[in-house]
């Protein structure tokens, strides 16, 4: 008999009591090779105030395209700050295979909790003027007007990615 | 390969409007379903470094006991094939037995404990077990609407083997009678599910003279057996 995964629950309001044991912002030190980036963000809520509740978690290959190796996990977690911000310190991960075997362009895996959440909000962050974008099999899935959401931009030194749970610019969420 | 969808009615939407802070949270727009990609039938791998025995037993965090009812809490963590998922992190948070969390947003004219944190956690072992000494917590009001009050519960999060596998939900008390007002309880439609969130009072895993126990078996996403194209 097939049993049913058990029902999601929010993370409630005082999430950070119980996870901000890992907290993982530098996921790249010294010793970790790839091309450094930081990417920084706010999370901001339907009236446009920021989410001061939210853990931000991500998941990404290496720089060669594989996950979990020893000498980098690739597995992050932030805690949004009064203005709803988080950051992380990483590289940009390497090619993975898609759905149908071809290459995936260079992305994170993003897992978002928060109060308001009654389960994870799932959504990726690209990065800005890889030619791979083009040809990316999860990308191709979005609609057009909407993919910018979902691509980093290039800011002083570093990327940002903000993350708009509605409005006119909602970021995209998957149903994952 | 991929992960199972959830059966129809077992998994929270997004927008629930009786949990009011789903109304400026909730997205809008259409989700986008997104194939099972190596991304998301991986995920990361904790360990003994960083998750030590000690870390499950919330009564020994401090110089003093808690005050409160010790309890245990245990369970089996399995997938939807009934397989054990070991070796995977459990994190758990949860009030004081006065209904008061350590945090700044917590404002509930309760008592502080002073030798009570609330989080703990645990590496599953081979048969998918974990085992958490605490005591009970207590059921505490929120500004969700007039007379709103949430029943007693511990937070737990899940990881599993995938980034698809990530689960975070609230475990509860048999009989409580706050559980038929309470949203979040409240927010899948099917009874069968709602009641899973429940624990069971467990005589195998009571201490006697010393400690209750509550069992909590919890079930993550299984594989996917049929071909992607007929996923959904």
């Amino acid at each position: 008999m097939s049993l049913h995964a058990t029902t999601s629950q929010t993370v409630g309001p005082y999430l950070h009591i119980g996870l901000i044991w890992l907290i993982v912002e530098n996921l790249a030190p010294k010793g970790v090779k790839g091309e450094r980036v930081t990417i920084e963000g706010r999370v901001l809520d339907g009236d446009g105030k920021p989410v001061d509740d939210a853990a931000v978690e991500i998941w990404q290959a290496d720089a060669q395209g594989n996950y979990g190796t020893r000498k980098f996990r690739g597995f992050g977690r932030s805690a949004t700050d009064a203005k709803g911000r988080f950051r992380f310190r990483t590289i940009k991960p390497g090619r993975v295979p898609g759905p149908d075997g071809r290459l995936q362009a260079p992305h994170i895996a993003v897992n978002l909790f928060m109060r308001g959440q009654l389960k994870q909000l799932v959504t990726r962050i690209y990065f800005p003027d890889d030619p791979a974008n083009a040809t990316d099999p999860v990308l191709a899935l979005v609609p057009a007007a909407r993919r910018q959401t979902l691509i980093a931009r290039p800011k002083n030194k570093t990327l940002e990615w903000n993350v708009l749970l509605q409005g006119k610019d909602e970021t995209v969420f998957f149903d994952c | 390969m991929g992960y199972r969808r959830p059966a129809p009615g077992t998994q929270p939407d997004y927008l629930f409007p009786p949990y009011a802070s789903t109304v400026k949270r909730a997205p809008t727009q259409p989700l986008v379903v997104l194939p099972h990609t190596l991304t998301e039938t991986t995920g990361p791998v904790f360990g003994r470094s960083e998750v030590k025995p000690g870390d499950a037993d919330l009564t020994r965090q401090h110089k003093g006991e808690p005050i409160g009812e010790r309890i245990i809490v245990s369970g089996r963590v399995l997938d939807e094939d009934g397989r054990p998922v070991a070796g995977t992190l459990v994190e758990v948070w949860q009030a004081n037995s006065a209904g008061r969390y350590p945090h700044r947003v917590d404002q509930h004219d309760a008592p502080m404990d002073p030798n009570f944190t609330g989080a703990g956690r645990a590496l599953t072992d081979k048969q998918g077990r974990y085992r958490f000494v605490t005591i009970k917590p207590g059921e505490y009001p929120w500004r969700n609407h007039y007379n709103a009050w949430r029943p007693a519960h511990i937070h737990f999060s899940l990881f599993g083997p995938a980034f698809a596998t990530r689960l975070v939900t609230q475990m509860y008390f048999p009989g409580d009678p706050l559980l038929e007002k309470d949203p979040m309880y409240n927010c899948v439609p099917d009874e069968r599910a709602r009641k899973r969130l429940v624990s069971a009072l467990d005589w195998e895993t009571t201490i006697p003279e010393t400690a209750l126990g509550y069992r909590f078996d919890i079930i993550l996403r299984g594989p996917q057996q049929t071909p992607m194209e007929n996923r959904r």
